[in-house]
């Protein structure tokens, strides 16, 4: 059975998606209450009150599953970490492909934040697949699911990591790595205060703004706007990026966005070059002028 | 309270990545080598605790002979001493990695109260290694974390979550992972550099061990070609800009 580790993040429905390229057997596991109607036919809901990875490794193994796929989350990869450590299987990290291949499996994972892919065979069993964010899209909803309740056997070491309180975000704060348009800013902002002109444009389009690694090096934006291998992989409709040169390290954290508008000095920028539209010149004076013609428009 | 720090060493990718005519690893021969960027921030973590609850740290490595240069700038930013797992070079995989580490862990005479990873290291991406030592330690693991306070013998982590924050708490001893945004890493000091140099590293030899995920090839991804559009130069632009948000449906019309 390939089972699937479904949870509130929407980048489940990839994982859904993705189990189900492996094969017919798919059923879901499901933590915080999520609706896999028409993904699987047959789903197990565990009702635990907080998050505790070691508590839902144990869940997933109890159902002795031979194949588990998980979202390209924090939670996916660390659940399945700890399901590979206590059963001592391999775990492939980033997956973004794979194939049945007799009792192993064919894969392609990521390396390098996306910027490297590496070709693998994994055997042993159960194989633990978290896949890498964004890696695939999610397939329409069809017929509803058989839900059965699931009461694994959780005891007080299982919970010894857990959730124990959350902070909520700042109430309609627009999330970097959910919204529809991002402002990015590279070293070319020039400054902290230069953002002030990013900000401004991204709240006129109702959309976040973000940072290269070198802006978050700087201080200039805090490190939780970063937009890179080590920051936020984002997914916007458009990503604007202001003065950002375009080091292979961010662009594994754009390159899901489905377009690029580049603003930049330097036409041959390895950013302009990946970008669908591009205004050459100084950002201080090209970003304002957008900032008043939608003013002007509106 | 003594503190490990676990670190790799790492090539410096240039604007693209090429690989050994082989195509199991990169072309590393005209690469420097840095620590890995989390694990950077592990080090700068560690330094801080034991500056605020006293205590001891050590930073340890598996890698090549060379990776000597990644533990001096641990020890040169002010980690006390070091380990070197001494490899041929070779990858290995994370599985191999972990138990290595948990026998040098066990040698050591007295327990660490606190080991730091990085949350995955920027080659690889295995995010897996700091939970196989926590679990053959025995030991619990918060993995993600960008914030550490110690008391009374109790570590409290902040994991970022949906844009805001989920808080993790733990008993020492324990294994946590740390993503860069934990701090800011100090630059390695003058003093810093003549003491790591001085400073003898301890050397052990671990077997290799296999895997289950065994490595097929390396493939550098074939870039999309985008044809980019050029809508003009300096503010002139704004207005062909603002017709392609409209026409993204990006502003009301």
């Amino acid at each position: 059975m390939i089972l699937c580790v479904v949870d509130a993040d929407p980048l489940s429905l990839e994982a859904l998606t993705f189990a189900r390229r492996l094969g017919d057997d798919v059923e879901a596991i499901v933590f915080d209450g999520a609706d896999v109607d028409g993904y699987v036919a047959r789903a197990h809901r565990v009702g635990l009150d907080e998050y505790a990875p070691e508590a839902w490794a144990h869940a997933i193994i109890d159902l002795e599953p031979d194949v588990v796929v998980a979202a390209g989350t924090d939670r996916g990869h660390e659940v399945l970490a700890h399901a590979a450590a206590r059963l001592g299987v391999a775990l492939a990290a980033n997956c973004v492909d794979a194939s049945v291949d007799r009792d192993t499996l064919l894969l392609t994972r990521q390396r390098w934040g996306g910027s490297l892919l590496e070709e693998a065979r994994l055997a042993g069993s159960p194989k633990l697949l978290p896949m890498a964010p964004h890696a695939g899209g999610a397939a329409p909803p069809g017929a509803p699911a058989e839900v059965e309740e699931l009461e694994p056997s959780i005891t007080d070491e299982h919970l010894r990591v857990r959730v124990v309180r959350r902070e909520e975000p700042t109430a309609g704060a627009i999330r970097l790595d959910t919204a529809r348009v991002v402002v990015g800013g590279g070293r070319g902002v020039g400054s902290k205060e230069g953002f002030e002109e990013l900000e401004e444009l991204a709240d006129l389009l109702g959309g976040a703004v973000g940072g290269s690694r070198v802006v978050t090096n700087l201080g200039w934006r805090p490190h939780a706007d970063q937009v890179g291998q080590t920051g936020a992989r984002i997914a916007p409709e458009l990503y604007i990026a202001c003065g950002v040169s375009g080091a292979i390290q961010h662009i594994v954290g754009c390159k899901a966005a489905r377009r690029i508008l580049a603003i930049n000095k330097d036409r041959n920028a390895p950013i302009v070059q990946r970008a669908d539209w591009a205004v050459i010149g100084d950002l201080h004076e090209i970003v304002p002028a957008i900032v008043a013609e939608l003013k002007r428009a509106s | 309270m003594r503190v490990l720090v676990c670190i790799k060493r790492v090539p410096e990718t240039g604007a693209r990545i090429t690989l050994r005519p082989d195509a199991r690893a990169l072309d590393t021969s005209l690469l420097g080598f840095t620590i890995s960027p989390h694990e950077e921030c592990a080090v700068e973590e560690a330094l801080r605790l034991v500056e605020a609850h006293g205590g001891s740290t050590t930073v340890l490595t598996l890698g090549p002979d060379a990776a000597v240069e990644q533990l001096q700038n641990a020890m040169a930013m002010g980690i006390e001493s070091a380990i070197l797992l001494e490899t041929d070079g070779d990858e290995w995989s994370a599985e191999a990695t972990a138990s290595s580490i948990v026998d040098a862990v066990r040698a050591q005479g007295e327990p660490f109260d606190l080991v730091l990873f990085g949350n995955e290291a920027a080659d690889s991406g295995d995010y897996q290694v700091g939970v196989r030592v926590a679990h053959e330690l025995g030991l619990p693991c918060v993995t993600g974390i960008k914030g550490i306070e110690v008391a009374d013998g109790r570590l409290t982590a902040r994991r970022e979550a949906g844009g805001g924050w989920e808080i993790f708490e733990v008993a020492l001893p324990t294994v946590v992972t740390v993503k860069e945004g934990i701090n800011l890493p100090r630059y390695p000091s003058l003093p810093g550099r003549l003491r790591a140099k001085k400073t003898q590293i301890e050397r052990l030899t671990p077997e290799p061990r296999g895997s289950g995920l065994e490595l097929i090839r390396l493939v550098v991804p074939v870039e999309d070609e985008t044809e980019v559009e050029v809508l003009g130069t300096g503010a002139d632009a704004a207005p062909r800009v603002v017709t392609v948000l409209r026409e993204l449906g990006l502003v009301a019309s």
